[in-house]
């Protein structure tokens, strides 16, 4: 049996289950308002601004956690890349998933200590938090706050424009959702790493 | 690198502030050619009706003095001259008595002409619907709850009212006017009381449900939600009690959009969604969550979604079939 290496130190899983539970929060009230019918009512409207508003500001918390707890821990190196090597990483990774994996080929990039994500889930990783959250975080507190946003940018209405920057990136963030939680079942079994992710332990 | 992230991170959030920043604006000035025929006859009034203060000869002390003008009779020409009366000799609806200074203590008990008078049963004004105007104004509650002491003027000033709504292409300048009208009286006690002996409700105290109320104040006017729809005229004046307004946020947000009838409905017609976005007409003024979904992006989204789950489900199968 393999040596079980410790991934993912307690404020890792508090954060992260919190950050699951909110977006889904997120996603199921955004899609109801952006939905939103007379006739067919996911969520109430008022309901689904209360309960998306609170969840949004749990999310920013949360991403504050996640952004200074990678600046004063070891599990930021997670998130460093290498640019020169990575998109021959990137091939490779994405070889195996499309044709490796159902070879029983071994992974090309096996986790260690030192490598937690492999290369397709480092750089989605760093996009979905260093890019698209941000952008989802900074476009919701404009909506939170729309007296700050200015009414027009080149002819568009700011709101306008913030709100599409903020379905964009959470549409985005969606189908990252999707991905990871169908590539979270590629353990030893389909449900080994969601259970890593409560013990700490993968 | 988290270095490097937070730097990205720092261009990008400059890059969204520097067009936050940036504010284009468009003003449309609309020049008329109008010929003012009452200007000089509607002078005799203006010179004191037109001021806050006046001059007559006194007889009584023998030397011209200044008087201050009662400031409910104070008449801002430029105002008059803009609105849809601007055409009108004082002397039309006044008495040609007030041509004689001073004026005779028993013109104040002159009956005021009202809209009607001159409106009602004319075939010149029948597109705008007077009669039927009228009779939804007298179903309102400013009618059954005050009688015939509110009339058209407690909130058309005959003097200084325009048609707005269906001329003015800035829907925000027609919110302010339109919402100035209601405030006139409901942020005004000393107006409010004309027809009420009660204390006027604080509007941001009764709106303290509605988030972010500042935000749907400046957007939509007070009858949006207090006037019941009728499209057989051209604007709602059949003024609902309070617990017949819409409190339903999925009224106006949602793609069937009640504002589509009202607020925008002069400019619905020319504009239904241009680039795929739901009532477009919208757009150029505001933004509503839910009301202004965009038609293309909705089936992109739904497709890449498909696509997503196809091919987990399809990657999923062969993963299983391969074991």
């Amino acid at each position: 049996m393999a040596e079980k290496i410790y991934f993912y130190p307690v404020w890792v899983r508090i954060w992260h289950w919190i950050n699951a539970l909110m977006f889904l929060f997120l996603i199921g009230t955004g899609l109801s308002m952006q939905y939103s019918s007379v006739d067919y009512p996911l969520v109430r409207f008022d309901l689904a601004v209360t309960i998306h508003n609170f969840a949004g500001i749990a999310v920013t918390v949360c991403y504050f956690i996640f952004v200074i707890g990678n600046l004063f821990t070891a599990n930021g190196k997670f998130y460093r890349l290498k640019i020169g090597e990575i998109a021959d990483q990137l091939k490779k990774q994405f070889y195996y998933y499309t044709f490796g994996i159902f070879k029983h080929e071994p992974a090309p990039f096996p986790l260690s200590e030192n490598r937690k994500f492999n290369p397709l889930q480092k750089v989605s990783y760093i996009f979905a938090m260093y890019a698209f959250v941000p952008l989802m975080i900074i476009s919701g507190f404009g909506l939170l706050f729309p007296e700050v946003i200015v009414s027009k940018v080149f002819g568009i209405g700011g709101i306008h424009l913030t709100d599409l920057i903020h379905i964009i990136s959470g549409f985005i963030l969606s189908v990252f959702m999707i991905i990871h939680i169908y590539f979270c079942t590629i353990g030893k079994t389909a449900l080994s790493n969601f259970k890593s992710m409560f013990t700490g332990w993968h | 690198m988290i270095t490097g992230l937070s730097k990205l991170g720092l261009a990008l959030f400059t890059i969204c502030a520097f067009f936050t920043c940036l504010q284009i604006g468009f003003s449309q000035d609309e020049v008329t050619e109008r010929e003012y025929v009452y200007a000089e006859d509607n002078q005799q009034c203006l010179k004191c009706h037109g001021h806050k203060t006046y001059y007559f000869y006194n007889e009584g002390v023998g030397h011209e003095v200044k008087e201050r003008m009662n400031p409910y009779f104070v008449i801002d020409s430029a105002e008059f001259y803009q609105s849809n009366h601007w055409n009108f000799s004082c002397t039309d609806c006044h008495s040609m008595d007030y041509r004689n200074f001073p004026h005779a203590g028993e013109l104040r008990m002159e009956v005021k002409a009202v809209c009607m008078d001159c409106h009602g049963g004319d075939d010149t004004y029948a597109k705008y619907h007077f009669e039927g105007v009228d009779e939804e104004f007298i179903k309102s509650v400013h009618s059954t709850k005050h009688s015939e002491d509110f009339t058209c003027w407690m909130c058309h000033n005959p003097h200084s009212y325009k048609i707005n709504a269906r001329n003015n292409t800035n829907v925000k300048q027609t919110i302010i006017y339109d919402n100035n009208i209601c405030l006139s009286c409901h942020a005004d006690i000393n107006k409010y009381q004309l027809i009420s002996d009660k204390i006027n409700p604080n509007v941001l105290v009764k709106h303290e449900w509605l988030p972010n109320q500042a935000l749907h104040f400046a957007n939509v006017r007070c009858i949006e939600c207090h006037a019941e729809r009728n499209d057989s005229i051209l604007v709602s004046h059949n003024i609902q009690t309070k617990d017949k307004a819409v409190k339903q946020c999925v009224e106006c947000h949602s793609q069937n959009s009640l504002l589509m009838a009202s607020l925008y409905r002069f400019q619905v017609k020319e504009s239904r969604n241009k680039l795929g976005f739901f009532n477009a007409s919208v757009l150029s003024e505001s933004y509503i969550i839910g009301a202004n979904r965009n038609y293309y992006l909705n089936v992109i989204s739904i497709v890449i979604f498909g696509l997503v789950f196809a091919g987990v489900l399809f990657h999923g199968i062969l993963r299983i079939l391969k074991k």
